[in-house]
């Protein structure tokens, strides 16, 4: 018989990668589905073009070697998706490509590959994109449109390195006016209109240009959250955070400052909380940290939507805090057990079956090591004991 | 589901659930005949190594004393089997290294009856003299970590202990040793336990078992009732939520006291003591008889193991007779755990023996061992699954990656790696497959060299 030596342990729990990976992408299906719905053929074509793109730029990078992590890992799809998703469905399909390629091989291969990356790659493919087609990026067109699914906004099939066609004149011919391609939240900061938190909660009223319902990826979220397939604290700290700065300054000033449901469902909030934040390898490890981490997005978030002059700042905000990330873990590293006895702080949980009676504690080491706090109220005081 | 242990009330913070796969919770304890030889390691726990007292060829008698040792960290053997000493000299040992060993050839048809015990009466004795009686027992702690327990039992002075916390949690894995231990040996466990009260001075014991062992629960309060009110003060038998590492002795205080030891400190820090329940039910034999310790209940078990249960088993006996017995299928038997699959250690040789401190002898086969094999080892994604789950609030996911770049100093001097007690969470839940644990054990094993080294 030969027999292996291992060092323990011998067994493993279930969870692997690949699997975490998988129900990511899974979950973000109702989320894709519901894009296509809203907006047909060219959020179709924009998905495939640019997972895709990922794909075949990750592959690329793994095939050349030096980096771990393949495209069965699933890991590059959700960065597809979710950039996709992050973008307008009109998006012309060559720049989808060109941001698919950019966020895998500068926001990942880069790095070292899946677990390496400092900032969430999706994020970065779109950063690129808002910089190099500024233009592009910011037309959006009405959701829900008659046709949606037999024909392409035209722009998505503008030809590589070319200019898109303007979509106002098709707009027109559709018996839309220009301006209802803004977003609801470009049109809070340039024209000053709010829309209705309701309505923006399941964007299936009228013809809003807004990306997918909130309510579908919160759900989509929670599910991820029961599984534990993703922590629950950073959408939390995100959405607290941003709804109480944006309360804050709604009850500063109501009429400057739009009410804060408006802040947290418009745009790309609750996507960004739910999924891109919550990337694991560019968000803190620590539990305190993923709050630290989370507030700090929600603050930026609001920060940059009402002082810059952007419409919209999640994704800016979170790749600061992915910055940051390294910095927060550092400062929030958790407490081990019994040290926190040590500094005098433990307090006994509720609900334990036994109590310690002051009286049990021996003497010597009552002084010594054991936190005077709890175990001895009625010890006197060291001045007492002097006198 | 971790949101949901708020409400169930969880014991302690973290932790896992691995699947408990207690396949012989249910059957009797059965008796393993002597084989035809005995190996008794001399060294089986820390301390000086005992020399041996008795010369190749001489006739032994079960129960009699073969080693004997004047260091108080240390304590005597005693002969498993009946028969003659044939050979004094270096065997297989667990770890790989060969170590000093006893060899006795045992009489066939020798009864496994104790031949050999200096019965004392301790109803009356004071501690000390209880302390000296364990010592001669050769009595270990029985629950894996082989702490002699005269030693244990010593509270150092001016401390003082009120409370004797019985550890029946049995939380790896697979194990049943103790369960079946409280169910079928009760009564030497309180018998044990008022010994062990004596000793200490305790005066009320809490015998802690995980809640996947109600019927072990109610044995022992049967018996707690039979034993009626004791001069030594009041014994409890408590369930504890079912968790792992629930049966280290910080988490289960934690469960029954809701308080922390702190760090660097023992449980007599806050007056308590704690002791295995395996390890008092013996001594609740052993004691009033005097003998010493020549066997204990060794839970064979695993996928591979044919006949699972759980065996008194002739210390010293090799594992491959206990194999044999037991039905093992010797060729798909690819690894050989003495312990629980959590912190066990996997056996060099099939020649080894089971020592004082060997709870089980897990078999795994091929099968069981692929699907371990087959997950690729990832980078860290920092999902923080080991965080969530390091009982001693550790973070893993940080230490890992020092170790990765031997920042060992860094490891220990800024990340706590001196608490971690290689419970193994850390590396039973990451999903990218990093042997987490195992670089901490490296690590903490440099530290400690370097540590000698400056001194």
């Amino acid at each position: 018989v030969s027999i292996e030596i291992r060092s323990a342990p011998h067994i493993k729990g279930p969870r692997t990668v690949e699997q975490i990976m998988r129900h990511v992408v899974w979950s973000l299906m109702p989320i894709c589905a519901f894009f296509v719905f809203q907006y047909g053929l060219s959020a179709l074509a924009s998905l495939v073009v640019v997972t895709a793109s990922c794909l075949a730029t990750e592959r690329f990078f793994v095939r050349r070697g030096g980096q771990s992590g393949d495209i069965s890992d699933f890991s590059a799809v959700i960065t597809g998706l979710l950039l996709a998703l992050s973008l307008p469905p009109g998006f012309p399909l060559w720049m989808g490509a060109v941001a698919g390629c950019v966020a895998i091989a500068l926001g990942k291969a880069l790095f070292g590959g899946i677990g390496f990356n400092v900032f969430n790659p999706a994020l970065i493919g779109r950063a690129f994109v808002q910089a190099a087609f500024p233009q592009a990026i910011a037309t959006y067109t009405p959701s829900f449109l008659p046709g949606r699914f037999y024909e392409l906004i035209p722009s998505s099939m503008a030809l590589p390195l070319m200019q898109p066609a303007s979509i106002t004149e098709w707009l027109k011919a559709k018996q839309f006016d220009a301006l209802a391609g803004a977003t609801p939240l470009a049109k809070w900061k340039f024209e000053g209109v709010l829309a209705n938190a309701e309505e923006l909660l399941t964007s299936l009223s009228g013809h809003m240009a807004v990306g997918p319902s909130p309510v579908l990826i919160l759900v989509c979220g929670a599910y991820l959250a029961l599984r534990r397939f993703m922590d629950w604290r950073i959408p939390a700290a995100i959405l607290g955070s941003a709804g109480l700065t944006a309360w804050l300054l709604f009850a500063f000033d109501g009429t400057r400052y739009p009410n804060p449901f408006f802040m947290m469902f418009s745009g790309g909030l609750i996507l960004g909380a739910v999924y891109m934040a919550t990337d694991m390898a560019t968000s803190p490890v620590t539990p305190k940290g993923m709050w630290v981490y989370g507030a700090l997005i929600g603050l930026l978030t609001v920060i940059i939507r009402y002082y810059s002059g952007l419409p919209e700042g999640v994704m800016y905000a979170i790749l600061l805090a992915n910055a940051a990330t390294p910095l927060i873990e550092k400062i929030t590293q958790p407490t081990p057990f019994g040290k926190r006895a040590l500094a005098g702080l433990g307090r006994a949980r509720k609900g334990a079956s036994y109590t310690l009676h002051p009286g049990y504690i021996s003497r010597e080491d009552a002084s010594a090591v054991t936190p005077k706090k709890r175990f001895l109220p009625n010890k006197p005081k060291q001045k007492d004991r002097e006198s | 589901m971790k949101i949901l242990s708020y409400f169930r009330g969880e014991a302690f913070q973290r932790g896992v659930h691995p699947p408990s796969c207690k396949l012989t919770a249910g059957t009797r304890i059965r008796r393993l005949p002597f084989p035809p030889r005995v190996i008794v390691p001399l060294s089986q726990h820390i301390g000086k190594v005992p020399h041996p007292i008795v010369k190749v060829g001489q006739e032994v008698v079960r129960g009699e004393p073969i080693a004997r040792t004047e260091d108080w960290l240390s304590v005597p053997h005693h002969a498993p089997v009946t028969g003659v000493v044939e050979f004094i000299g270096l065997r297989p040992g667990v770890r790989g290294p060969w170590v000093e060993s006893i060899v006795i050839r045992a009489h066939p048809g020798a009864t496994q009856q104790d031949l050999w015990g200096q019965p004392r009466d301790l109803a009356t004795a004071s501690s000390s003299d209880i302390l000296q009686a364990i010592w001669d027992t050769g009595m270990v702690g029985l629950g894996g970590a082989a702490f002699p327990t005269h030693a244990k039992l010593t509270v150092p002075k001016q401390a003082k202990v009120h409370t004797l916390v019985v550890n029946g949690c049995e939380c790896e894995p697979y194990l049943t040793c103790d369960h079946r231990v409280m169910v079928e040996q009760a009564d030497d466990l309180v018998t044990g336990i008022r010994y062990a009260m004596r000793a200490t001075g305790a005066v009320r014991a809490i015998v802690g078992i995980e809640d996947n062992k109600r019927d072990a629960r109610d044995a022992v309060r049967a018996a707690i009732e039979k034993a009626g009110k004791l001069p030594e003060g009041e014994i409890f038998a408590e369930l504890v939520p079912t968790k792992y590492p629930q049966g280290s002795e910080k988490m289960l205080i934690m469960a029954l006291f809701g308080v922390e030891i702190p760090a660097g400190g023992l449980p007599v820090s806050l007056g308590m003591v704690v002791n295995n329940v395996g390890t008092l039910a013996a001594l609740g034999r052993l004691l009033p008889a005097g003998r010493g310790l020549t066997e204990r209940v060794v839970t064979i078990t695993g996928p591979g193991v044919a006949k699972p249960g759980d065996y008194i088993v002739p210390l010293g006996t090799p594992l491959r007779f206990v194999l044999d017995y037991a039905g093992a299928p010797g060729a798909d038997a690819r690894q050989v755990i003495l312990g629980g699959p959590m912190m066990g250690q996997a056996a060099a040789s099939l020649d080894v023996s089971i020592t004082k401190g060997v709870s089980g002898v897990l078999v795994m086969h091929g099968a069981a061992l692929s699907r371990r094999e087959a997950p690729k080892t990832y980078p860290c994604i920092k999902c923080a699954e080991c965080v969530e789950s390091c009982p001693m609030g550790l973070n893993p996911s940080q230490l890992g990656m020092l170790a990765a770049k031997r920042e060992y100093d860094l490891m220990g001097s800024q990340y706590h790696l001196g608490e971690c007690f290689e419970c193994g969470c850390c590396s039973y839940v990451c999903p990218s497959n990093i042997p987490l644990v195992q670089q901490f054990r490296v690590a903490k094993q440099i530290l400690r060299e370097k540590a000698i080294a400056k001194s």
